[in-house]
């Protein structure tokens, strides 16, 4: 489990995290929703240790993050996986290169051992025959693939994603949706997935923390979400036509 | 940014990049790689600068020895000593600033743009280190012997000059090419150039590795780290004749 107590995060006079704390459960994929700017990725990237909070704990299975340097913080970090919004694949290497790139350095593991794994989180991702393909070649949902085949090939206990259906159609969004959410029950492992993609609102929400103007504004699961009177929640809910639809029914 | 600012960063960030590294073999590997793409990928352009430099510092050294009382060797003994104290080390890492120093910072640059450096962290390796270090190892490796070979580039320019316009007899440039020969000088310039390396890797580095927003700051980023490298390497081939040779 990943408690966050009291985090706070400002970019000079700007606010953008705001006395924001949660739990994410593990086994589950947790959401994190809210509009450009609430302060999603900023919340997340704290939790990952890429930007130190103003104030504030995380404490991964008890283990405070927050106050543990960068050599600490190195064990914990094998045991994290992260998407990023771009997939972030390193445009010098190869797509295998790119997966069992945390493998080589971290691991002691011979050539042939660290081929096998690669094979099998590409074959999980259900990527064939890409092995010696650039990033350039890829398309953008074989990317995303290819960076979580990454993200698991450590097989990491916390799994973060950041707005992982971005650019994607929504056939391939689907796709990539369901491969998370099946790597996280499949390895038990505790899934933070930023979004403000419906879809995945509606497929994966069993629990969702909203934000709002860099607070936690609201908690609970998709079935809450549509008894809810929270205006700002709604607001942002159902701005669309098609969730619009979805509630009358 | 002020200046005083920006320069404690370029301390701070230098500090960052001596750590122990994750894997020294990936390191060697990478450095590998490096010493290819930076001597290698130079290696064009320095020869055709060096044989230029070393002609035109030949026939503007006959142009302007116009004193009967001065041999005509003279000519050798000055693109010698210009080439070997200040042209091949200073104008070529100026070149090297350039070519190296922009593709550096355009490279780290479009990394942290696009996540790359955040990926690599979250893996928990360092990765100022990991992505600098092997560039600082293989430049301040490889740039002694592209200076080596543009300082002999350079000199057979200026006796191709010389034989091509016939200013000078190839007998009287190679007397002065072998009067009074300093090696000291040879060790002055590979001095220079190793602070000269360092400079430009380190520099350009740091305006990539900061880099913040999309393409336009890469850009940006990119022609801050030729120009301040440039700046520095004059600042210190100041610094460095004065301290050393004065």
């Amino acid at each position: 489990m990943i408690e966050v107590q009291n985090i706070s995060k400002s970019f000079g006079k700007k606010k953008v995290l705001d006395d924001v704390s949660c739990n994410f459960t593990p086994g589950i994929v947790n959401l994190v929703i809210g509009g450009s700017g609430s302060g999603k990725t900023v919340l997340m990237k704290c939790l990952v240790g890429l930007f130190d909070s103003d104030q504030g704990s995380i404490h991964y299975d008890g283990r405070n993050f927050s106050e543990m340097n960068f050599k600490e913080r190195r064990p914990i970090r094998q045991e994290i996986g992260m998407v990023f919004q771009g997939g972030a694949l390193f445009d010098s290497m190869t797509v295998e290169n790119n997966v069992s790139f945390p493998l080589r350095m971290f691991t002691g593991m011979q050539l042939d051992e660290i081929n096998d794994r690669v094979n099998f989180c590409l074959q999980r991702v259900n990527l064939l025959n890409v092995n010696k393909l650039f990033p350039s070649e890829l398309s953008g949902g074989m990317k995303k693939r290819v960076a979580i085949a990454r993200a698991i090939a450590m097989n990491p206990k916390y799994l973060f994603c950041d707005e992982p259906n971005s650019g994607l159609d929504p056939k391939t969004s689907i796709v990539i949706d369901e491969l998370i959410e099946e790597i996280t029950e499949e390895y038990k492992m505790t899934t933070v997935v930023n979004t403000h993609d419906m879809n995945s609102v509606v497929d994966m929400g069993e629990k969702i923390i909203f934000l709002h103007q860099g607070r936690k504004w609201w908690e609970g699961t998709f079935e809450e979400i549509l008894q809810s009177d929270n205006v700002e929640l709604n607001n942002f809910i159902f701005a669309s036509k098609v969730m619009q639809v979805f509630k009358r029914k | 940014m002020s200046y005083l600012e920006q320069l404690g960063n370029y301390w701070l960030f230098l500090k960052l990049l001596f750590s122990k590294p994750e894997k020294l073999r990936l390191y060697i590997q990478r450095v590998r790689d490096e010493l290819l793409s930076i001597g290698n990928g130079s290696l064009g352009i320095v020869a055709l600068t060096s044989i230029f430099m070393g002609a035109v510092i030949t026939i503007q050294s006959v142009y302007n020895l116009v004193n009967p009382l001065v041999p005509l060797y003279a000519v050798g003994i000055v693109t010698r000593d210009s080439v070997i104290l200040e042209f091949s080390p200073t104008i070529i890492m100026l070149v090297l600033a350039g070519k190296v120093g922009s593709s550096i910072a355009s490279e780290i640059g479009t990394m942290r743009v696009t996540e790359q450096i955040d990926a690599l962290e979250i893996i928990g390796i360092n990765s100022s280190g990991y992505l600098v270090i092997p560039k600082l190892v293989a430049a301040v490796l490889i740039c002694p012997f592209v200076v080596i070979i543009s300082m002999f580039l350079a000199i057979a320019g200026g006796w191709m000059a010389g034989e091509m316009t016939g200013v000078i007899p190839s007998a009287d440039y190679i007397k002065g090419l072998q009067d009074e020969f300093i090696p000291f000088n040879v060790l002055f310039a590979m001095i220079k150039t190793i602070v000269f390396s360092f400079l430009i890797v380190s520099i350009s580095s740091f305006f990539g590795f900061y880099t913040k927003g999309g393409a336009l700051e890469v850009g940006q980023s990119s022609t801050k780290a030729v120009v301040y490298s440039s700046i520095f390497i004059l600042i210190f081939d100041y610094i460095l004749t004065m301290l050393i040779l004065a």
